[in-house]
């Protein structure tokens, strides 16, 4: 059982503090708020990369991606060779009206061609411009930040150690390479 | 001639101070309110820390639609907002702010605004029953209950710095103030302040307007420049228990350069006390009906009586 009173006291404390202390509100429209990376604002669309796995539309849980696409053949790389065929991008668009921003397309997507971006003003007066086309969403991407560094001590991209294990290799077969020619030389003189 | 003259002009000056001096509170009320919950309040209005959101707010309600319910009594309802707040324009003209500074120097001062403070609550009461709402009729209750049960605690600490300056002029009471009797008339004080706080429906004594059970009690009905007259009268009241603490319990314009800077002390110290009732505000959680009887009768009246002990020791013992 605390001492009476004593519940008044502490809250006059606390307003008391509160008010010799700077407030950090930030004024939005003057100040704009600093977003980090994959913020949830909007999705972008890096379409280069984008082989139309369809993986994004099915497994969006509000069915707002629209995908069409068109196959083309291409032909043979050698001579004798059998013509491939690839999927040509026709339509990607984003109905940010019905998404509910749950980032599952972005997880889901094998090829690294969606990416949240922190812009968040994209509100419209007619309900039918949320829907994003292919350019909007590709243009989305010029504002996608570079992803936050790692931890200090945390273990190093999986890209990098495969680059530099490929480099190492490369590196100390040379070296060999060198050497056994030395060994040769030396032999003959 | 000059005399018609001087009391026109001590009437304006009065009028002045009873229309900026409640905008003053209102707009502090705004930003320390806000600094003590961790924001910064209006910025907008008048592009420095909207400092014209009164004024901003006061356009806003003139603009709306004077709405009467179909059931409300009419000559009540309409009369009510006038109740509220012409009593505290009446009190600041009794009320000194420097030594010969006063709308009228009334040999009774402390009598006449007792009286006429207690007026004020009777608006709400009317408003409350004239609306013909449910909401409105309890809270006009309530009310009445928390004018019954702290106008006596009230007014008795309100004798206590009267019967020390053996006056009841408010300007005799300042000019016998010794700085001393701040402790002598501590109890007094304290339960002249949190009385009157309960008096004007301030948090955390605003069972009235609760406005998570009554909407906003009596004034639930109002709207457009009747609720802003109402509000305006908060205020007022604000302005005018400050301004009497100030003068009965702190000194009024005694300090030091009293002689030239005594309008200042009284209204720096005004300042002072409004920022607690402001502070108590933010501060302060709401008090249920029971409680805020308990205290009235139980806590408030009993420390008011003993202080009145106190002072008669006191005076008979000085004199």
């Amino acid at each position: 059982m605390s001492q009476w009173g004593s519940g008044l006291l502490k809250g006059l404390k606390v307003t008391w503090q509160n008010m010799t202390r700077r407030s950090s509100t930030a004024q939005y429209p003057d100040a704009m708020p600093e977003l980090p990376p994959r913020s949830r604002g909007v999705i972008a669309l890096f379409e280069e990369n984008c082989t139309v796995c369809m993986l994004c539309a099915r497994e969006c849980p509000a069915w707002c991606i629209y995908i069409d696409s068109h196959k083309e053949t291409v032909p043979p790389a050698e001579e004798g060779g059998r013509e491939r065929s690839r999927n040509v991008l026709d339509r990607f668009a984003i109905d940010f009206s019905l998404c509910m921003y749950c980032s599952i397309c972005i997880d889901v997507c094998p090829f690294d061609a969606l990416f949240w971006t922190p812009e968040f003003e994209y509100a419209e007066f007619d309900i039918r411009d949320l829907t994003h086309e292919r350019d909007r969403l590709r243009d989305w991407m010029w504002t996608v930040p570079a992803p936050p560094a790692f931890d200090p001590h945390a273990d190093e991209p999986k890209e990098l150690t495969a680059a530099r294990r490929a480099a190492d290799k490369a590196a100390s077969q040379a070296a060999q390479e060198a050497e056994a020619a030395q060994r040769t030389e030396g032999g003959e003189a | 001639m000059a005399d018609w003259l001087e009391v026109v002009l001590r009437l304006l000056v009065v009028m002045a101070a009873f229309l900026t001096l409640p905008l003053l509170v209102g707009q502090a009320e705004h930003k320390v309110m806000a600094h003590m919950q961790s924001r910064v309040g209006p910025m907008y209005a008048g592009a420095f820390h909207g400092w014209a959101q009164l004024m901003a707010d006061g356009v806003k309600f003139a603009q709306k639609e004077d709405v009467l319910p179909d059931a409300a009594d009419r000559t009540v309802y309409r009369l009510a907002p006038a109740v509220a707040l012409l009593p505290y324009l009446v009190v600041m003209v009794a009320i000194p702010i420097g030594p010969g500074l006063v709308g009228q120097d009334l040999d009774l001062g402390l009598f006449f605004v007792l009286a006429v403070m207690s007026i004020g609550v009777l608006g709400a009461l009317m408003g409350g029953w004239a609306s013909a709402n449910k909401f409105s009729l309890i809270g006009g209750l309530r009310v009445a209950a928390q004018l019954m049960g702290y106008e006596l605690p009230f007014v008795l600490a309100a004798v206590s710095p009267a019967m020390a300056a053996a006056t009841l002029s408010l300007t005799g009471i300042v000019e016998a103030w010794e700085p001393w009797w701040l402790l002598w008339q501590l109890p007094g004080l304290v339960v002249f302040f949190v009385a009157g706080l309960a008096e004007l429906q301030r948090p955390p004594f605003d069972m009235p307007v609760a406005d998570s059970e009554l909407v906003f009690g009596p004034f639930t009905e109002y709207g457009g420049l009747r609720f802003a007259l109402f509000i305006l009268s908060e205020y007022a009241g604000i302005v005018v228990l400050a301004l009497l603490t100030t003068v009965l319990f702190l000194g009024g314009w005694q300090g030091p350069f009293s002689d030239q800077l005594g309008w200042l002390w009284t209204l720096l110290k005004t300042g002072a006390v409004a920022f607690c009732v402001i502070w108590a505000r933010v501060a302060l959680p709401r008090m249920r009906e029971d409680q805020l009887q308990r205290l009235a009768w139980k806590a408030l009246v009993p420390i008011a009586l003993a202080q009145l002990a106190i002072t008669t020791v006191g005076a008979v013992i000085v004199a």
